[in-house]
């Protein structure tokens, strides 16, 4: 009994049960669902795979938004910070006589990063220093960045053809797709960076409790700093992926509405809007909840422009599941439960 | 007791009362909307060969009439610190819709009624998530933006053209003030919508609730305001006007196209903060946000007219101007608090 | 409980009935007797004070009146009917009205919106807004305050604001107006403003609750005065009739402390057989202020000396310590530590000089809920160290460990959420935060606020012998016993400013009930002061 309202209590326990759900629902439309092949040129093959690939820049993104949210913001300029980074890289590649050469796409890639840092930089500086509401702030960007894009390509579609610029969104790197792999390494690294040095705790604990954590010392406008660079970098990473995939940056539709997702992936993986506490296990179970939702839509036939709808009621049901009211009134049905664990450890404590 | 030491000299005076007025978080900011509107007109006007006449400002309206009402809308939702992400896919689905029933051939009166009955739903249902359930308004509308784009996918993948002779019509008529200038009937109701909104927003009780929704939920409660109801009904307008706008919009293209008015929302929430409304709420002249259409609309028509300035510089002055108004907002409050 | 016989001060002359009158209210939330069968009565045209500490349970009693609470038992009568106010729509309505502490007006509006907006005068279905100013100016008149009525509420001062909201719950033809707390951001002129509009709605006929930490202002506008302790009536004065001393003495009341005792008292005559006669100075302020909390004020600790601040709530110790502690910054003044001058302009600043303040707001202000035992204690520690300098988690679990069993911290485990452990608990980890970065100055304000008896003495032990081992300390607590038990020195602190500074020297509570009621009057402390 005790076990059961554990795992319901349990922040991952909804999302996850959402996912078997999805993965349940196409194993019955496609009994070969689960099933990875590895085909000729030895890369792995199937809807998993494709799920854990398509994936990747959602979640890449939704890593760095959910330190911003943790942090008690947003950032809505992730889409546009995308366009801009497929957009420097592309014409970069471009205007280089060796655009195959691996040299160049590093040149390309890394200027990218360096200029979404700036931006990063620009969104935490408006947060941090001047003090303006995150999703006032991220607006900005949001808005000019695409202009910003378009200003970089001069308004064209611009089509690379080159061969390592490719590898970063199809490529295999021992079979597995190299936007997982990528996507699996920012994960890692974040988590890392985060949970090895105290920058999670603190970032907790200005999202939980500003003022307490302005009077033990913390520094908030360092780690503002830090999370909206962070997030604009990853942003710059996914925006690279997507731009290698469609071989081609396109200033309008690279990253468009996907800040959206990001931020829904966070909130599915059970990290609350008003910040705090973080989870980035939690996001990576929603970003594949959403690719997954996305597969499922295709796999059961559904016409695939019908996904909106499907997102919009994730959107409902999640939100409505994390609002005080709804989990208020789940609490009060709960606690008939958990009365007896409270005079358990009320015996305890008086044992000691 | 406001210890304000009043100059003695009537210049001194005037001069004094107008740094009140321009540094007042509540005037402030549409003021220098007001001038900057009028500079960028005059400067259109001293570099470009017949830009400076009223037919550039009716040509303004009659594009951008739909904005208007969008942005009408979206005043009043951020007037009480609220934000409706929802309106360009809502005036989408109104497009689609439109389309798709004339195409059946209803009557297009009814099909325009049942067009503002069900956007006004959707707006009444994000209004109930936001205040029944305190979701944040952000995610609500963005669930109702998902929702309202989804439908229209599911309507039709495809544009639709509309030949309904009403519509045509609405399309075609001109309504002439004078030599080369003329308006649409879509004009009219845009001002018509505008003036109401006026109306609304400064007479009657739910409008001065907007306000205090926007500057202290609380206080507006504590001091008896309707606060439930009217956090409520924001959205409703919103969504109202988002369906009116998606029809004068079906009125302007004659066309519903799932596609149509991506990225919309974000030009009636820079409409509306380059009204001089502070996106924090509590704050704002509808007027403004109008206003705030017209200098967007400017913007575009100058560089149309500057030929060697391409099309995206017109989202990067956008993006400018949402900066200096956000910190010439932030400036105009914190120096209040 | 109540000592003595609950007075009761007579009806005025012949008088008039009382048009309020609460009988044997009793209040619980869960755990707590908020009021326990308090009574209180007001009369048409008087000011009546309602005085008490923390806890007292006046806030209660006055969201009883208003309606925010019911009440669990007892009964209150307006103008000699029985009522029953389910919300404060009910009470305005009935004739209640009340001005809170923080403004609660619309200052995005205009003053005129603010004073009628609700009964706002129509005309052709919409708002009148010529009739509104006028109207709005008339009753702004009748408080005599000449400002323009078009004008933004927000673009005028705070006393201004106050006077606003008076104006607007005047306007509903009040019977009962209840100020909670309306000068506590209010300059000397500004108070006198407010005092003058108070007279004339006296002469009214208005009742006037009164609520103020403010001793002097007390006295100057109240005709009758009410004291709670700890839920419970204490008594009814009239106002001339009651000495400070004894008004002090109803509120702090002087229970017998059920604590065991620590050890032996610490006297100053204790410490000049083991130390030197006075200890080096480690902290020296001069002049130190900031407007609206509290005026200049000198203040020194020695080394390993342990400061006591004496005052009632709202007299400005928690503002003073505040400024010690780089948590508020300082308007005036001059802060040196062992002799160098310090500008302290964030509490990390302070904490670099390990001054630590501990917030008498644990909830608020001090832990962070949400985060572990073990996060909680090294917080500030690895703050200090900057986030990519983490502490080992090593090293994390021996501080937590250590700390867990030197303060007796009873929590399941170093990851268990602070936010599940009980008050006094809390309170121990915050401790902890503060002694793992081995603070020379620590400032405690009301650590033993809120939390059981057990926890209560283990805290003054712990300070008893941090001091011992050389660190300064910064006591604040709303129980005098306690002050003078843990105290070198006393600092007393009234009205926002320093009253006295007493060595002590087999003090008792008496004597500082005294200095808290009047000031000091021995020749050597600060003189003119008071009477």
């Amino acid at each position: 009994m005790n076990l059961v309202y554990k795992a319901l209590g349990h922040r991952l326990f909804w999302p996850l049960a959402m996912l078997v759900v999805l993965l349940a629902v196409n194993v019955i439309a496609v009994p070969g669902f689960l099933s990875i092949t590895v085909n000729s040129e030895g890369h792995l093959f199937g809807s998993l795979i494709d799920i854990v690939r398509n994936g990747a820049p959602t979640l890449i993104i939704a890593v760095g938004m959910t330190l911003v949210i943790a942090t008690r913001g947003i950032d809505l300029s992730v889409g546009s910070m995308c366009a801009i980074a497929g957009a420097l890289a592309c014409s970069i590649i471009l205007a280089s006589p060796t655009p195959n050469d691996v040299g160049t796409v590093t040149v390309a890639v890394l200027l990218s990063l360096a200029l979404a840092l700036v931006l990063g930089v620009w969104n935490g500086f408006l947060v941090a220093v001047l003090g303006i509401q995150p999703i006032i702030a991220t607006l900005i960007l949001m808005t000019a960045g695409r202009g910003i894009a378009m200003l970089i390509t001069e308004g064209q579609i611009l089509t690379v053809n080159s061969a390592p610029f490719k590898f970063i969104g199809s490529g295999f790197l021992a079979g597995i797709p190299v936007a997982t792999i990528v996507a699996a390494v920012v994960l890692a690294l974040v988590a890392l960076l985060t949970r090895r040095t105290a920058l999670g705790m603190l970032i907790e604990s200005v999202g939980i409790n500003p003022e307490a954590s302005r009077q033990a010392g913390v520094r908030a406008r360092g780690l503002l700093f830090t999370v909206y660079a962070l997030s604009a970098v990853l942003a710059a990473v996914a925006g690279l992926i997507l731009t290698s995939n469609q071989t081609a940056a396109d200033s309008n539709n690279t990253g468009w509405l996907i800040e959206l997702d990001a931020i829904l992936a966070v909130v599915l993986g059970g990290t609350s809007l008003n910040g705090g506490r973080y989870s980035l296990t939690g996001t990576l179970v929603g970003a594949l909840v959403i690719q997954t939702l996305i597969t499922t839509v295709y796999t059961v036939g559904i016409p695939p422009i019908a996904t909106m709808v499907f997102k919009a009621a994730v959107v409902v049901a999640v939100t409505l599941l994390q609002s005080s009211r709804v989990s208020s009134a789940l609490a009060r049905r709960r606690s008939r439960g958990r009365r007896a664990e409270t005079v358990g450890s009320a015996a305890e404590a008086v044992a000691r | 007791m406001s210890a304000v030491s009043v100059p003695t000299s009537g210049v001194g005076r005037l001069w004094s009362r107008t740094v009140d007025v321009f540094t007042s978080p509540k005037s402030g900011p549409v003021l220098v909307t007001a001038v900057l509107f009028v500079v960028m007109f005059l400067a259109g006007g001293a570099r470009y060969r017949g830009f400076l006449s009223a037919t550039t400002i009716l040509n303004l309206m009659v594009s951008y009439s739909y904005l208007i009402v969008l942005a009408v809308g979206m005043s009043f939702v951020i007037i009480s610190g609220g934000i409706d992400l929802s309106v360009g896919s809502v005036l989408a689905l109104s497009t689609i819709i439109a389309a798709r029933l004339l195409q059946f051939g209803w009557n297009p009166i009814v099909v325009i009624l049942l067009i503002l009955v069900i956007t006004s739903v959707l707006g009444l249902l994000v209004g109930l998530m936001v205040h029944v359930f305190e979701i944040q308004p952000f995610i609500a509308t963005l669930a109702a933006m998902f929702l309202a784009r989804g439908m229209c996918y599911i309507i039709a993948k495809e544009s639709i053209s509309i030949t309904d002779p009403f519509f045509s019509w609405m399309a075609k008529t001109r309504i002439i003030l004078g030599y080369r200038m003329s308006i649409t009937p879509s004009v009219v109701i845009a001002l018509v919508v505008l003036a109401i909104a006026v109306w609304v927003l400064q007479y009657t009780r739910f409008g001065r609730t907007t306000y205090a929704i926007g500057g202290g939920e609380q206080s507006g409660m504590l001091m008896g305001l309707p606060t439930s109801r009217t956090k409520v009904l924001v959205y409703v307008i919103s969504g109202f006007c988002s369906g009116l706008a998606g029809v004068l919009y079906a009125f302007y293209t004659l066309s519903g196209y799932a596609l149509t008015g991506v990225g919309t929302e974000l030009d009636a929430i820079a409409a509306v903060v380059i009204g001089g409304t502070l996106l924090t709420g509590g704050y704002g002249f509808v007027l403004g946000s109008a206003l705030g259409v017209l200098v967007l609309g400017l913007i575009q028509t100058m560089i149309t007219f500057e030929g060697t300035l391409s099309s995206w510089w017109t989202k990067i002055f956008i993006g400018a101007l949402l900066l200096v108004f956000i910190i010439l907002q932030k400036v105009l409050t914190s120096r209040r608090a | 409980m109540p000592d003595s016989a609950a007075t009761r001060a007579g009806t005025p002359g012949a008088g008039p009935d009382p048009v309020v009158e609460m009988t044997d209210i009793s209040i619980s939330f869960p755990g707590v007797k908020a009021l326990d069968g308090v009574g209180f009565r007001m009369f048409p045209g008087e000011v009546h004070s309602l005085m008490g500490e923390n806890g007292a349970g006046k806030s209660t009693l006055i969201k009883a009146l208003t309606g925010v609470y019911g009440v669990d038992a007892g009964e209150i009568r307006l103008a000699g009917e029985k009522v029953r106010f389910h919300n404060p729509a009910q009470a305005q309505a009935a004739g209640i009205s009340t001005v809170y502490q923080e403004v609660n007006l619309l200052g995005n509006l205009t003053v005129a919106e603010n004073v009628m907006l609700g009964r706002e005068p129509r005309r052709l279905g919409g708002i009148d807004w010529r009739a509104m100013r006028r109207r709005a100016a008339e009753i702004l008149e009748g408080l005599h305050l000449d400002i323009d009525p078009g004008s933004l509420l927000n673009s005028h001062s705070l006393a201004v604001q106050q006077l606003v909201a008076i104006a607007r719950a005047i306007d509903v033809q009040a019977k009962v107006l209840i100020l909670d707390e309306p000068t506590s951001s209010l300059d000397v002129e500004e108070v006198a403003e407010l005092f003058r509009v108070i007279r004339s709605l006296k002469e009214r006929g208005v009742a006037i609750l009164f609520v103020s930490h403010f001793l002097d202002q007390v006295y100057e506008i109240s005709d009758r005065l009410t004291v709670l302790r700890n839920g419970q009536f204490v008594g009814e004065y009239l106002t001339e009739e009651l000495l400070r001393i004894d008004l002090v003495q109803a509120m702090i009341g002087r229970e017998l402390s059920t604590l065991e005792e620590i050890g032996t008292k610490v006297h100053s005559a204790d410490r000049d057989t083991s130390q030197d006669a006075t200890p080096v100075t480690f902290l020296a302020a001069k002049a130190v202020g900031r407007k609206g909390a509290i005026a200049p004020t000198d203040l020194t600790i020695g080394a390993g000396e342990v400061v006591g601040l004496a005052g009632l709530l709202g007299s400005g110790r928690t503002e003073l310590a505040r400024l010690v502690g780089g948590v508020d910054r300082t308007d005036t003044g001059q802060l040196t530590v062992n002799g160098s001058p310090l500008r302290l302009r964030t509490p990390r600043q302070a904490i670099k000089h390990r001054i630590v303040y501990s917030s008498e707001n644990r909830r608020a202000e001090g832990i962070v809920d949400e985060l572990s035992v073990r996060d909680n204690i090294v917080l500030a520690l690895q703050a200090d160290r900057g986030w990519f300098r983490p502490i080992p988690r090593k090293r994390q679990d021996e501080l937590a460990a250590s700390y867990i069993e030197a303060l007796n911290i009873k929590t399941p485990h170093a990851d268990a959420l602070v936010k599940n452990l009980s008050g006094g608990n809390q309170q121990k980890v915050l401790l902890a935060r503060w002694l793992a970065i081995a603070p020379r100055l620590l400032i405690l304000d009301e650590p033993t606020r809120g939390i059981d008896v057990g926890a209560k003495a283990e805290i003054q032990k712990l300070v008893y012998s941090l001091a011992e081992n050389g660190m300064s300390v910064l006591f604040i607590s709303a129980e005098l016993e306690e002050v003078l038990r843990l105290s070198h020195r006393i600092v007393v602190l009234r009205d926002r400013r320093k009253v006295a500074d007493l060595p002590n020297d087999a003090l008792r509570v008496d004597d500082l009930l005294a200095v808290i009621a009047e000031g000091a009057s021995e020749p050597e402390l600060e003189t003119g002061a008071a009477s």
